[in-house]
């Protein structure tokens, strides 16, 4: 029977199958950081447990971490009680951490993938939503909580239900300065935040597989915004070239007969997806939210929409309450939204090529007066490589910040943060309410958006430099 | 984890769509290595900037059934969500939506999120607006919400149900299965790689 790329993928995970329960499925790789994991190691010490397979485990610290000042204590007590417990698990637990000064250490989903842990046809799981990233590589990865971390540790397993797939098809080729960022930004605009519950959407067509991969991971990375468990991209040369070479990556007679079993993970040509989007790469633009949840989004020559013509009362609602929040009037064009700040980072886009693009925007030019523009890179093998071409000083002489990795101003729970009523452009993944600081105001973005915004002050794509 | 069987308590309306984790439980507070004291980081952002908030309005007080409206529980796979409205006190969320992990893990820990058609959820609204006395009624066993007019039957597969009746730890669950694990561990192909 015809399969999907997802399905295959399951089947082959598959540990214990029995009517009328959930399929036991065998994880190939753990990640693990320090927020969703401390009551989960907790929990395996209580039952007196121990990691079933440490050697299919990895730690790193991303979500909490300070990005200066890294040698010295963490400040806030809270935080570095929260690292120091990581430190203590792995080392009682047997599990590989790359800490703080690492030069492995950096946001996990940036992380696996250099490492070259990541590979097609695996199941990776993480206590973190965005581990469906890893799907770029035709992985099954997706995002669990703190139960089923503790669970994956004592089992190396999970109780799932199969999900359903859809089909995410983009067709042509992308117009010059559209990114793979605004192609997902369109896509969850298209299907909503909870179009995709349910599914594993698949990504597809001549876009994708015209787009590098890093790129494909930022695709990847947002699907949980479309409200999809994960998101997968078929592996194919890109793919290859990408992970022959890294530290993990199989060699010799073993990489033949990975690259060969890799091949045959595509989705066969007579498979039915359960639904299925189709896009014209053509028709997409520069994209860019304009509310608090990352399906409120428009292209970039568009303005701020008014609630009263959405037709749907939730919506509505919902569209109301967002403007509040943003201090935005309906018919404002986007382009005429000065911001505060410009956040260029985190898993979503904090990767080499997210740097390279946005720092060719930038040379030679300056952030604008009264905006503060952080550049945040993954991982400190993407700072360490950002320098060595010489980035840092492109950001630094236009006036930005430069700082070690880690999640900073995605999340806030650094000293990263939006002060109340500060608006950013951001290349992060969620613009939720207080998401980067309490009472600030988040606009997602692309690298190249996030640059011309620092450099003119208000939401701008390179066009418009 | 409690076994769950038949709650009945008052409802407290939360007519919001997309409620996301970070209201739920803003990131400042997954800062701690403990498995409770979470209720102080519920909707900390709203209960700090709305004295209107549902939560802050007295004939709301010691309600355990949240009412809220679709997509409940989006973002991120933070499980201090569900723990944070255990600590607070909710035993059930009914909604038409929930986010694919929020959903998982409510199950996982024993909070029931029910899905209900938005017609009745807006019905329940009414409900508990017209009186915040009312009591509702989450019956697992019957797989059926009840208040005063409203009797709806809701959908959770056998398997779900069953390990919230028994109040069962999945993990002790799977480890029945250890050698099937470790079966399967001599089939995985050999150039999966290793982290050690």
């Amino acid at each position: 029977m015809a399969r999907t790329m997802a399905e295959k993928v399951w089947e082959e995970h598959v540990v214990r199958r029995a009517e009328g329960e959930p399929d036991l499925l065998y994880i190939d790789l753990h990640l693990v950081h320090e927020v969703t994991s401390p009551q989960a190691f907790e929990g395996l010490r209580l039952a007196d447990r121990a990691v079933r397979r440490p050697d299919l485990t990895i730690a790193t610290e991303d979500h909490n971490v300070p990005t200066e000042n890294i040698l010295l204590p963490i400040a806030d007590p809270v935080s570095r009680t929260q690292i120091e417990t990581l430190r203590k698990n792995a080392s009682d637990f047997g599990v590989r951490l790359h800490p703080m000064g690492d030069i492995e250490q950096g946001i996990v989903h940036v992380v696996g993938p250099q490492l070259g842990l990541t590979q097609p046809g695996m199941t990776i799981v993480c206590g973190d939503s965005h581990t469906s990233t890893h799907g770029a590589f035709g992985a099954l990865a997706f995002g669990i909580g703190t139960s089923q971390v503790e669970h994956v540790l004592a089992t190396q397993t999970l109780p799932m239900t199969p999900f359903k797939t859809m089909a995410v098809t983009v067709n042509g080729t992308l117009p010059s300065g559209v990114t793979s960022k605004d192609v997902i930004l369109a896509v969850i605009a298209r299907i909503g935040t909870g179009g995709g519950q349910g599914y594993v959407i698949e990504y597809r067509g001549e876009a994708i597989r015209q787009l590098s991969m890093e790129a494909r991971m930022t695709i990847c990375n947002m699907s949980i915004e479309a409200g999809a468990r994960a998101g997968m991209i078929a592996p194919d040369e890109t793919t290859f070239d990408y992970i022959k070479g890294r530290p993990h990556a199989p060699t010799g007679a073993d990489w033949d007969a990975a690259v060969e079993h890799w091949r045959s993970l595509r989705t066969d040509d007579e498979a039915v997806f359960d639904a299925e989007v189709v896009l014209d790469a053509a028709e997409l633009s520069p994209f860019v939210t304009w509310g608090t949840n990352p399906g409120q989004g428009l292209p970039l020559d568009a303005s701020v929409p008014d609630p009263a013509d959405f037709a749907d009362p939730t919506e509505r609602a919902a569209a109301e309450k967002a403007l509040a929040y943003m201090d935005l009037a309906p018919g404002v064009r986007l382009r005429d939204v000065r911001v505060d700040t410009v956040f260029l980072g985190s898993c979503t886009n904090g990767r080499i090529e997210d740097l390279r693009s946005a720092a060719e925007v930038i040379r030679g030019r300056r952030v604008a007066d009264g905006v503060r523009m952080l550049v945040v890179p993954g991982s400190m093998r993407v700072k360490e490589q950002a320098a060595a071409e010489g980035l840092d000083e492109v950001f630094r002489a236009a006036g930005a910040e430069w700082r070690e990795a880690g999640c900073s101003m995605c999340l806030g729970m650094n000293p990263d943060q939006l002060k109340p009523g500060e608006r950013s452009a951001s290349t992060s993944n969620r613009n939720f309410e207080g998401r980067q600081g309490k009472g600030g105001r988040t606009h997602l973005v692309s690298p190249l958006v996030a640059a011309a915004t620092a450099v003119r002050g208000t939401l701008s794509s390179p066009a418009d430099l | 984890m409690e076994k769950f069987t038949v709650h009945t308590g008052r409802a407290v309306p939360l007519r919001h769509s997309n409620v996301d984790t970070d209201q739920i439980i803003p990131a400042v507070y997954l800062k701690r290595v403990a498995r409770t004291g979470f209720e102080d980081g519920l909707f900390a952002a709203w209960r700090a900037a709305d004295p209107d908030f549902v939560l802050n309005r007295p004939e709301y007080a010691g309600g355990t059934v949240l009412v809220a409206g679709p997509d409940f529980g989006t973002g991120s796979s933070r499980e201090h969500a569900v723990w944070a409205l255990q600590d607070y006190g909710f035993k059930a969320v009914i909604a038409p939506r929930f986010a694919d992990i929020f959903r998982g893990n409510s199950l996982k820990g024993g909070l029931l999120t029910v899905l209900l058609p938005q017609d009745v959820v807006e019905r329940l609204w009414a409900l508990v607006e017209a009186d915040p006395s009312t009591e509702v009624t989450v019956d697992l066993v019957a797989r059926e919400v009840r208040a005063p007019g409203v009797t709806e039957p809701f959908e959770l597969d056998d398997y779900t149900r069953w390990r919230l009746m028994e109040g069962l730890d999945d993990i002790a669950l799977t480890l029945r299965h250890t050698d099937a694990i470790a079966d399967y561990e001599t089939r995985r192909k050999p150039w999966l790689p290793v982290t050690q």
